[in-house]
């Protein structure tokens, strides 16, 4: 509870602070950070409390944008009908993927989602009429009415900020409910949860659906952010960079995808427009890699299982 | 559709095929001694390609070089082993999917950095560079069936290796069942670092021989990396004739989706549905045929576990 | 009330269960004995629905079970317990047995009310550690818990399902003899409320508490009988002593 409170003060008074310092850029970044703290939130629910590697997972996040996307080119701009639609197909999709690659256990599971997600890139690309290769430009952000102007950029943030706080509120009951525990029982002894009486596929699909849903709304709203969807947003590294993010925030913890969204991107921001880094910035991808070794082979709980650690010390 | 075509198809298909059996060969190994997902192949295979176009630009000479450059890429995959990948065993898949990114990541970066972000030339070596007649009147690059020969030739060699040598013997022990081996005092750690170098000359020898094809560029292992794995999910973890098996397929199956579908759509649908659609089909072929496999044998064709 | 007629499992060349027919009754304790290898966990296997028998039927209440999958017999009334731990480590004790008592009281399709206010569920999962005598360590990590107080909560996590009959697969397994005693006592004070199938190889427990004893050898049923009957049956004593035992007498 306290930590939502300092990060939601945090969190509003971020923009403001920006503004006041004149560095308009790190409104539209921050709306970034949120947006990727959502669809990291969801990997986490079906990664981290579910124990399922999903290594597809960008395949929601990115048919969310393209939902978005699609309907902004031809015509429907509004968000009440274009954003739940994206959840809706998202959800769709994760339902149809996770029903069959569900059936599978251990890296089969692994390989099927990212199989699934790669063909859902293929598909993507090969529509020529949407951008295909080049991607596809958005005449604008969506339009909400409510007298409320998304293309200002801290409207916007807010707007992205409210449906965040949203979001975690809904994963926070989710997770201490009936069902949050049957998911985390099947993560540690699936055996075990199936002989006292549970079905545990079905649990698996629904939480595997659930966290596709919430990505396809984090998809909504990175189409929104630069008025662009790209191929990209779907391919199976910009999977494994959502689970970067979850397993840096730490795995399993409620605020591990946020804190771990957070951290990537500030440490990408920082990196690559460093001049610790001189002439080498352009690499900063290097130790992105290197600290996300370190934290795999070192540090496995991530940042929030770190702190969690020193105040039990 | 003309029968010259089908057959250049086939014969693209198969050496596609025989080189992506390189890759998956030393992937299978992996994966069914050590139980671990090594996401980096894919990056032996594109420090392969870049060594190899190096040591022909220093010496002169492809055939020169390619020896160099297998060398070269066992000695980094060894040291990879040995100081990172032998802490993952013991862990779980995910630590392995995230370290092993990392790597990719490195490696990406650490290549941009030394040859720069932009293509390198690898060129076919001399002497392979004209086409050669085959019977039917046919015109095949000979490269090409030079990449045939080379990788039925290695297939060979390994079916060899791992059926009637001591060492494949133990190979295939551990595969099998890593406990029992270790159990009857097999020195897995030796062994597997081993099969991993081997692994990565094979790596190393697919880039090499690919390169004057396809580019030589950053990037070039991830593409590759996803069908190696759907290579030996179709074929079974840890078995070579799988990885065999599958690799023939999944090269024979995307090279001639790509070729055939679209021309097939043509005669069916108009060309504004077929232009669309053929393409788009014809990349996921390869998944739909994985997930046939998965559903009628969930362990793969061969499996080696058990 | 379950009935195994004609069960038949065989991997590859190896009949691992062959043509077995025996049935427990209600308020039973229906020991399984067999020497090593004899098939005794792959009939527990079958029966909690992990494996798919070959052949045969399963018939328990009446409901033909043959083929279901494993958490419709949970719901039927047939539980089973794991002859390697299999209880969830990182949960404590009571997580453990309210999960258990979860599964049987409403939907878990449940998103929004935290569980931490369901305090009915909890009272049960109190009530049934004080019956596995683990009343005192229901705040304790499952996972570093005592072997014995391990398999004590095995068969709790089987028995907070109110099954109406409980596969009890070597729930001594490990265990001294002080620990042994109290799951013997563990065991009898269920006998009254639920029906056991009890396989073990510690012959003492066998002999103290079960009403029936079927002894498998090879996968094949031998015999059923009262305890006293298995003990003077001829063919039992060869299966465990080797024929030299049945001919000393």
């Amino acid at each position: 509870m306290k930590t939502a409170i300092s990060l939601l003060a945090f969190a509003i008074a971020f923009p403001l602070a920006m503004q006041a310092l004149d560095q308009p850029f790190y409104i539209g970044f921050g709306a970034r950070v949120l947006i990727y703290a959502m669809a990291a939130a969801s990997l986490n629910l079906v990664l981290g409390y579910g124990g399922m590697v999903s290594f597809g997972h960008a395949a929601f996040f990115g048919a969310g944008a393209y939902i978005v996307g699609i309907l902004a080119v031809e015509g429907t701009r509004s968000a009440w009908i274009a954003w739940p639609l994206a959840v809706a197909v998202a959800a769709l999709a994760a339902l149809v993927i996770g029903a069959m690659s569900l059936r599978t256990r251990g890296v089969y599971f692994i390989m099927i989602t990212l199989a699934f997600a790669q063909m859902l890139y293929y598909i993507f690309v090969s529509l020529k009429a949407y951008g295909g290769d080049d991607g596809l430009s958005l005449p604008g952000r969506s339009t909400v009415g409510l007298g409320l102007e998304l293309r200002n950029d801290l409207t916007w943030y807010y707007v992205v900020l409210a449906l965040l706080a949203a979001t975690l509120y809904l994963l926070h009951r989710l997770v201490h409910s009936r069902f949050g525990r049957v998911i985390e029982a099947i993560r540690e002894n699936e055996t075990r949860a199936a002989a006292i009486g549970y079905p545990v596929y079905g649990y698996k699909l629904a939480c595997f659906v659930i966290s596709g849903a919430i990505a396809g709304l984090a998809g909504a709203l990175i189409a929104n952010q630069s008025s662009y969807v790209s191929p990209s947003l779907l391919h199976w590294i910009q999977s494994g960079t959502l689970m970067i993010m979850v397993i840096l925030g730490g795995v399993g913890r409620f605020w591990g995808g946020p804190i771990g969204a957070a951290a990537l991107l500030a440490l990408e921001e920082t990196l690559s427009g460093s001049a610790l880094l001189g002439d080498y910035a352009l690499h900063w991808q290097l130790p992105v890699g290197a600290i996300l070794l370190a934290i795999v082979l070192f540090a496995p709980q991530g940042i929030v299982g770190f702190f969690a650690r020193r105040r039990h010390a | 559709m003309s029968g010259i075509l089908f057959l250049e198809q086939t014969l693209n298909g198969l050496q596609f095929g025989l080189m992506l059996f390189l890759l998956a060969a030393g992937l299978t190994l992996v994966f069914g001694i050590m139980d671990m997902i090594n996401l980096a192949h894919g990056s032996l295979y594109m420090i392969g390609a870049y060594l190899m176009a190096s040591f022909v630009a220093a010496t002169g000479s492809f055939w020169l070089a390619l020896p160099l450059a297998l060398a070269a890429t066992a000695v980094v995959g060894v040291a990879l082993e040995m100081s990172v990948l032998r802490r993952l065993y013991e862990r779980d898949h995910l630590a392995q999917v995230l370290a092993t990114f990392a790597i990719i990541l490195i490696a990406n970066e650490a290549v941009r950095i030394v040859w720069g972000p932009q293509p390198i030339l690898l060129n076919a070596p001399a002497g392979l560079t004209g086409p050669v007649e085959l019977p039917g009147g046919v015109q095949y690059a000979s490269y090409r069936l030079a990449i045939i020969g080379v990788g039925t030739a290695v297939a060979v060699l390994l079916y060899v290796l791992v059926t009637r040598t001591r060492v494949g013997m133990l190979v295939r022990a551990g595969a099998s069942n890593r406990e029992m081996a270790i159990a009857m005092g097999v020195n897995i750690r030796r062994l597997f670092t081993a099969v991993f170098a081997l692994g990565a000359a094979l790596c190393a020898l697919a880039g090499a021989m690919l390169g004057p094809i396809l580019a030589v560029q950053v990037g070039m292992g991830e593409n590759i990396l996803i069908l190696a794995f759907v290579v030996i999910v179709i074929g079974g973890i840890g078995s070579i004739r799988g990885a065999f098996v599958g690799a023939l397929l999944v090269g024979l199956v995307d090279t001639m989706g790509r070729a055939l579908l679209p021309i097939g759509f043509a005669q069916i649908f108009p060309p504004q549905v077929a232009s669309n659609l053929g393409p788009s089909l014809s990349s996921i072929m390869i998944y739909v045929l994985m997930a046939a496999v998965l559903v009628f044998r969930p362990q793969g064709l061969f499996p080696a576990r058990g | 009330m379950l009935e195994i007629r004609g069960l038949s499992k065989r991997f590859g060349g190896v009949v691992a269960t062959d043509d077995v027919t025996l049935e427990v009754a209600r308020d039973e304790v229906h020991a399984l004995i067999g020497p090593n290898g004899a098939g005794k966990t792959t009939i527990v296997a079958q029966l909690s629905g992990s494996l798919s028998p070959d052949a045969g039927e399963i018939i328990f209440l009446g409901a033909n079970l043959t083929h279901a999958p494993q958490h419709v017999r949970v719901r039927a009334g047939l539980a089973r317990s794991y002859q390697i731990t299999s209880i969830f480590k990182r949960f404590t004790v009571l997580d453990n047995l309210a999960l258990a008592v979860q599964a049987r009281t409403g939907s878990s399709l449940s998103f929004w009310r935290p569980v931490a206010t369901e305090q009915a569920l909890f009272d049960a999962a109190r009530a049934i550690a004080a019956d596995i005598g683990l009343g005192e360590r229901v705040d304790v990590i499952a996972g570093t818990l005592a072997h014995g107080e391990q398999r004590a909560l095995e068969v709790g996590l089987a028995l907070a399902t109110r099954p109406k009959l409980v596969l009890l697969d070597e729930p001594m397994a490990g265990m001294g003899p002080e620990e042994s005693q109290r799951m013997i006592e563990l065991i009898g004070r269920t006998r009254s409320r639920v029906a056991v199938l009890l396989v073990e190889h510690d012959m003492d427990a066998v002999f103290r508490l079960a009403d029936r004893i079927s002894v498998l050898v090879n996968g094949r049923l031998i015999t059923t009988g009262t305890p006293a009957e298995v003990r003077a049956n001829a063919e039992v004593r060869r299966a465990y002593l080797g024929d030299e035992g049945a001919a000393r007498d």
